[in-house]
C-alpha cells in the first residue's frame, strides 16, 4: 500500500518553499514556458532593437514606397515614405513595451500604497474608495484626451493616462488582499507585540501581497500595450515620425487600397505581445493559487 | 434596501461633484488664457473682456465654479470654437449613435460571453472548454480597432457585405441602420465578451462546486435546471458587477470604433475636438462621460440588488 | 426491540460490497472498500468514523451523487432495483423522491438567491408535477411539519434571514417533501448548537415515526448516534470495522478502533477536568490501494504480524447475530464471554 497523505506536519510539502513550488508549477505548464520564451525574446529584441534593426527607422527611400513584404533588402516591405517596416516594427514593439512598463509602474507607485492604506486603516477606506470611484469615472481614453488637451500628445502622457486609469484595479486587489492578510494570526500577533502600523504594513503585509500585485501587473501590461496602440492610432500617443505599432496601423488605414498587407503585421505583433503577457499572467495566477487545480 | 440605495445615491452624487471639480480645474489648467481659447477668431481686447464677463472669468474661482455648475445643469456647455454651434446641440446628434452602438455591443458581448463562460464551466476539462478559453484569451489580447480595420478591409471592401463606413439614423431606416452598425458593434463587443466569458466561467466553476448545487442535484433536478436556476443565477451577481466595471473600457472602445467606421458619434466628435483644440467640446465630453459612468453604475447597483436578495431584503419577514 | 424490528421489517436499501475510488494527479485514491449495509423500513442506522474514513462518500454514492470521475463498483439496491450503474435519468427519478439528502452546512447547502418556499416547492414540481402555487401551499405544510413557526411567512424568506437551526429544518422539509423511503443525513447537526441539535434529531425521529422513512445518519459524533440510532456501523479507512445494535456497541465495543472512539468521547459521570479524554494516535491514512491487512494496524496497540498480513473479515468477531467486528484481536471478547 502507498500512503499518499499523512499527518500534516509530515506532508511532503515540508521543506519545499512556496517559491520553488510556484516555479515548478510554471515549468510544468507548457503554455507558461512558451509565453515566457516569447516574452524573453521580445525583451531582448526590444533592448537591442537599435542595433538589431537592419535600417535606421527614419531612413526614407522615396523610390521604393509601399513595397510589399519579401522585397529585396526589405524583408517586411516598406511604408509610405519608403522606410523599412521590419525596423519600424522592432522599434515600435520596443515603444509598446516601454509604455506598458511605464504605465504599470505609474499605477503601482500610486495604487499600492493607497490599496494598503484602504485595506489597513478603516478610516481611510471610505476616502480612498471615493477617489477610486472618481478615477473610474474617467475612462482611459477620456483621460488621455484630457491630458493631450492640457499637456499635448506624447508617449509619456499616453503612459501616464493609461497608468492613472489602471490605478483603481491596483487599489482593489491590494486592498482586498490587505484585508485578508490583516485578519491572519501572524499579523495580529505582530500588532499585539506592539509593532507600528508602518512596520506591519512593510514587513508583514506588503511582502505577502506581492503575488497578487505581480499577477495584477502581468495582466495590466498587455492592457497598457493595447491602450498605447489605440492612442497612437488616434494620434493621441506616440507622435510621428517616432515608430509605433499604432501609428503604423493608422498609416496602413490611409493606404489600405494600395497596400492592404500593411495593416496585418503591426496588429499581429501587438496581439502577440499582449497574448504572451495574458497567457503568462494566467499561468502565474494558477501557479500561485493554493488550491492549485484550476486551470 | 432603502438605506443601501440612499448610501449609493449619496456616494454617486459625491463622485459626480468631485468629477465636476476635476473637469473645472482641468479647464483652468489648459494652456493659455481661457478667454483666448473661447474667443475663436475675434481676439480684440473688447471681445475678450466681454467673454470674461459673460463666462464670469473675472470673478473669484468659487463663484466661477458655482456659475459653471449652474450653466452645466441647464445644459449649457458653451459654443464650439470651430463651428460656432452650441455644444449641447452637437451632443444631441452625436449621443444617440454612441448609445446605440454601446447598447448593441453590450448585448452581443453578454450573450457571447455568458454563453461561452457557462459552456466552458460545464464542459470542464473537455475540448469545448479549451476552445472557449483560447478564444477568450485571444479576445482579450487582440486590439479591436485592428480587428475593425481588418473587417473593413477584408469584409466590407472585399465582399461588400457590410458598408465600410457611414451611418443612417435608427428612426430613418431601421434596417439600413442595423446594417451599418452591426459590424462595429460586434467588433466593440469582442473585447468585452472575452472579459465577461472569463468572469462567468470562474463564477460558474465556483457555484457548480458549491453545496447548494449538490443539494439541487440531490433533489433530482435535470442538469439544465441545476445550471440555469441554481448555478447561473448566483454567478450573474458577479458578472453584473464586472459589466458595470467595464463600462469605462466600453466608452473608450466606442470612441475608437466610431473613428474607424466613420460613425458620426460622440467618439468622432471627441477626437476631432482634440485636434482642433475645441476646448468647450472636450470639456463637455469629459464631464458627460464621467456623469454617464456614475449614473449608469448607480443603476448597475440597483440591478445588483434585484438579483441578490441578501441586499434587496433586510430584516426578517416574520 | 429495535433490533428485532429491524430484522423482521422489509429491507429497503441493500448495499453489497460497495467500493469507490477516485483518480487524482498523484494516482488513484481508494475511498470506500467493500462496504455492505442493509437499511430496514423505519430504521435509523448511524454511520460513524473520523473525517476521511469514507462515510460521506458512501452516503453520496447511494443515489449516484459522486462526481463523474469516481469509480464505483458493487451493488446498491433500492427495493430490489439496482442503482449502481443505473442511467442518469433513472437516478434523477430516485433522487429527491425515494432517496433524499440532508447536508452538513444548512447555510451553504441552500441556494442564497431563492426563497425557501421555491426551493422546497421545486422538488414537488419536478417529482409530483405540482403547479408552482400548489407546491407553495404544500411547502407551508412541510415547514409546519418540521416545526417552523409562522410557516406561512417563512415560506417567502431567503436562507440568510433564518437561523442555522431553522435552515436545517428547511433542508429536512425539502428532503421529506416527496415522502422518501430513505433519508441520508450527512452530519446534519455538526454545524449547529447543542440545543438546536436536539431539536433537529427530534424532528428526524418524528419523521421516522410518522412517515416510516429509513434514515442513514452519518456523523463523527457518537453522542448523536447514541441519541437517535437503532444500529451503528463504524467505518475506518473505507471499510466497515464494526456493526452492532446501539446498546451492544456502547456496552461492548469489539474493534480496537471503536473502543478508541468511545474512550475519546466524554461520558456522563466522568468529570472532564479529572479525566483526560483518550486520543487515538495518528490520522486516518489515505490509501491508493486497499491492502490485505488491517488498515488500523499502524495505530492499534494490539497489532501484531497477523494484522499486517491479512485483512480481518467483518465476521471474525461475533457477539450475537447482529454484532460483527473486523478485528483479529477484539478487545471485549474475554469480558463478554465471562459475562455470559
Amino acid at each position: 500500500m502507498t500512503v499518499l497523505t499523512v499527518p500534516m506536519a509530515e506532508t511532503g510539502t515540508a521543506g519545499i518553499t512556496r517559491r520553488t513550488r510556484v516555479l515548478r508549477r510554471l515549468r510544468r505548464n507548457p503554455l507558461a514556458v512558451v509565453s515566457f520564451v516569447v516574452l524573453a525574446l521580445a525583451a531582448v529584441v526590444a533592448l537591442l532593437s537599435p542595433w538589431l534593426a537592419p535600417y535606421s527607422v527614419d531612413q526614407t527611400d522615396f523610390a521604393r514606397t509601399l513595397a510589399p513584404p519579401g522585397s529585396a533588402g526589405h524583408l517586411l516591405g516598406t511604408d509610405d515614405l519608403g522606410r523599412d517596416v521590419l525596423s519600424r516594427i522592432m522599434l515600435g514593439a520596443r515603444a509598446s513595451l516601454q509604455v506598458g512598463l511605464l504605465a504599470v509602474a505609474t499605477s503601482l507607485v500610486i495604487g499600492v500604497p493607497l490599496g494598503l492604506a484602504a485595506g489597513y486603516f478603516r478610516a481611510w477606506d471610505a476616502v480612498i474608495s471615493r477617489f477610486t470611484d472618481l478615477l473610474l469615472a474617467f475612462p482611459f481614453l477620456i483621460m488621455a484626451v484630457g491630458l493631450a488637451a492640457i499637456r499635448g500628445a506624447s508617449l509619456g502622457n499616453a503612459a501616464v493616462a493609461i497608468g492613472i486609469a489602471q490605478i483603481p484595479g491596483v487599489i482593489r486587489v491590494v486592498r482586498s488582499d490587505t484585508l485578508r492578510l490583516k485578519s491572519l494570526d501572524f499579523v495580529a500577533a505582530a500588532v499585539v507585540d506592539g509593532a507600528s502600523d508602518l512596520w506591519v504594513l512593510a514587513r508583514h503585509i506588503l511582502p505577502n501581497a506581492t503575488s497578487v500585485i505581480l499577477v495584477q501587473a502581468t495582466v495590466a501590461i498587455p492592457a497598457a500595450i493595447l491602450g498605447e496602440a489605440v492612442l497612437s492610432f488616434l494620434g493621441l500617443g506616440i507622435q510621428p515620425p517616432a515608430p509605433s505599432l499604432g501609428t503604423m496601423l493608422a498609416t496602413a488605414q490611409q493606404f489600405a487600397a494600395r497596400a492592404p498587407w500593411a495593416a496585418v503585421l503591426p496588429g499581429v505583433v501587438i496581439m502577440g505581445l499582449a497574448l504572451a503577457f495574458n497567457v503568462f499572467g494566467d499561468a502565474l495566477r494558477d501557479a500561485l493559487d493554493p488550491k492549485g487545480d484550476r486551470r | 434596501m432603502a438605506r443601501y440605495l440612499l448610501t449609493r445615491a449619496w456616494q454617486s452624487a459625491l463622485t459626480l461633484l468631485l468629477s465636476t471639480i476635476v473637469v473645472f480645474v482641468g479647464v483652468r489648467a489648459l494652456p493659455g488664457d481661457p478667454a483666448l481659447a473661447l474667443a475663436g477668431e475675434d481676439r480684440s481686447p473688447e471681445a475678450l473682456d466681454a467673454i470674461r464677463r459673460h463666462y464670469g472669468l473675472d470673478q473669484p474661482l468659487p463663484v466661477q465654479f458655482a456659475q459653471y455648475v449652474e450653466r452645466v445643469a441647464q445644459g449649457d456647455f458653451g459654443v464650439s470654437i470651430r463651428t460656432g454651434t452650441p455644444v449641447s446641440s452637437m451632443l444631441t446628434t452625436a449621443l444617440p449613435v454612441t448609445v446605440e452602438l454601446s447598447v448593441l455591443a453590450i448585448v452581443i458581448a453578454s450573450v457571447l460571453g455568458i454563453g461561452a463562460g457557462v459552456l466552458a464551466a460545464v464542459r470542464r476539462g473537455r475540448p469545448a472548454e479549451w476552445f472557449a478559453n483560447a478564444l477568450a484569451l485571444i479576445g482579450l489580447s487582440v486590439p479591436h480597432f485592428w480587428l475593425g480595420l481588418l473587417a473593413i478591409l477584408y469584409l466590407s471592401v472585399a465582399t461588400g457585405l457590410f458598408p465600410a463606413s457611414g451611418f443612417v439614423p435608427l428612426l430613418e431606416d431601421p434596417v439600413d441602420n442595423l446594417h451599418h452598425i452591426v459590424l462595429p458593434a460586434v467588433i466593440l463587443g469582442t473585447g468585452l465578451a472575452a472579459i465577461i466569458m472569463r468572469q462567468t466561467r470562474s463564477a460558474m466553476l465556483d457555484s457548480l462546486s458549491s453545496d447548494y448545487v449538490r443539494t439541487a442535484k440531490a433533489k433530482g433536478l435535470r442538469p439544465r435546471a441545476v445550471v440555469t436556476r441554481h448555478a447561473l443565477r448566483n454567478s450573474l451577481i458577479v458578472v453584473v458587477t464586472v459589466v458595470g466595471l467595464q463600462l469605462g473600457g466600453l466608452i473608450s472602445g466606442a470612441v475608437v470604433t466610431e473613428q474607424i467606421f466613420g460613425l458620426p458619434g460622440f467618439g468622432k466628435m471627441t477626437i476631432d475636438a482634440v485636434f482642433q483644440r475645441d476646448y468647450p467640446v472636450i470639456q463637455a465630453v469629459v464631464l458627460l462621460t464621467a456623469a454617464a459612468y456614475i449614473v449608469i453604475n448607480f443603476f448597475v447597483d440597483l440591478l445588483y440588488s434585484v438579483i441578490d436578495p441578501r441586499i434587496r431584503v433586510t430584516g426578517d419577514p416574520a | 426491540m429495535t433490533t428485532a424490528a429491524a430484522s423482521t421489517a422489509a429491507i429497503v436499501l441493500e448495499m453489497r460490497d460497495l467500493s469507490v475510488s477516485f483518480p487524482t494527479e498523484t494516482g488513484t485514491v481508494s475511498a470506500v472498500d467493500g462496504v455492505s449495509l442493509d437499511l430496514a423500513a423505519g430504521e435509523i442506522v448511524g454511520m460513524v468514523g473520523e473525517s476521511g474514513c469514507g462515510k460521506s462518500v458512501t452516503g453520496m454514492s447511494i443515489a449516484g451523487l459522486l462526481p463523474g470521475s469516481a469509480r464505483v463498483s458493487g451493488s446498491v439496491r433500492l427495493n430490489g432495483t439496482e442503482l449502481v450503474g443505473a442511467r442518469e435519468s433513472a437516478l434523477r427519478r430516485v433522487r429527491g423522491r425515494e432517496i433524499a439528502y440532508i447536508f452538513q452546512e444548512p447555510m451553504t447547502s441552500l441556494n442564497p438567491v431563492l426563497t425557501v418556499g421555491r426551493q422546497i416547492g421545486e422538488v414537488l414540481q419536478i417529482h409530483e408535477r405540482m403547479s408552482r402555487r400548489a407546491a407553495r401551499v404544500r411547502a407551508i405544510d412541510l415547514l409546519t411539519l418540521v416545526g417552523i413557526p409562522s410557516a406561512a411567512h417563512r415560506v417567502d424568506a431567503y436562507p440568510h434571514q433564518l437561523s442555522g437551526g431553522m435552515r436545517q429544518r428547511v433542508m429536512i422539509a425539502m428532503a421529506v417533501a416527496c415522502g422518501p423511503k430513505v433519508l441520508v443525513a450527512d452530519e446534519p447537526t455538526t454545524a449547529l448548537d447543542v440545543t438546536v441539535q436536539a431539536g433537529i434529531l427530534q424532528v428526524l425521529r418524528d419523521l421516522r415515526d410518522r412517515l416510516g422513512t429509513s434514515i442513514l445518519i452519518i456523523t463523527h459524533d457518537l453522542g448523536v448516534i447514541a441519541d437517535i440510532a437503532d444500529r451503528v456501523v463504524v467505518m475506518y479507512a473505507g471499510r466497515v470495522v464494526e456493526r452492532a445494535p446501539i446498546t451492544d456497541l456502547f456496552a461492548h465495543p469489539y474493534h480496537r478502533y471503536t473502543a478508541g472512539l468511545l474512550s475519546a468521547s466524554p461520558k456522563p459521570g466522568r468529570h472532564a477536568s479529572t479525566t483526560r479524554l483518550a486520543e487515538i494516535p495518528g490520522l486516518v491514512p489515505v490509501l491508493s490501494t486497499q491492502p490485505d491487512a488491517c488498515t488500523f494496524a499502524d495505530r492499534c496497540p494490539a497489532a501484531d504480524a497477523r494484522c499486517r498480513d491479512s485483512a480481518p473479515p467483518l465476521e471474525v468477531a461475533r457477539g450475537g447475530p447482529d454484532h460483527l467486528a473486523a478485528c483479529w484481536h477484539p478487545c471485549a471478547t474475554q469480558t463478554q464471554e465471562a459475562n455470559r
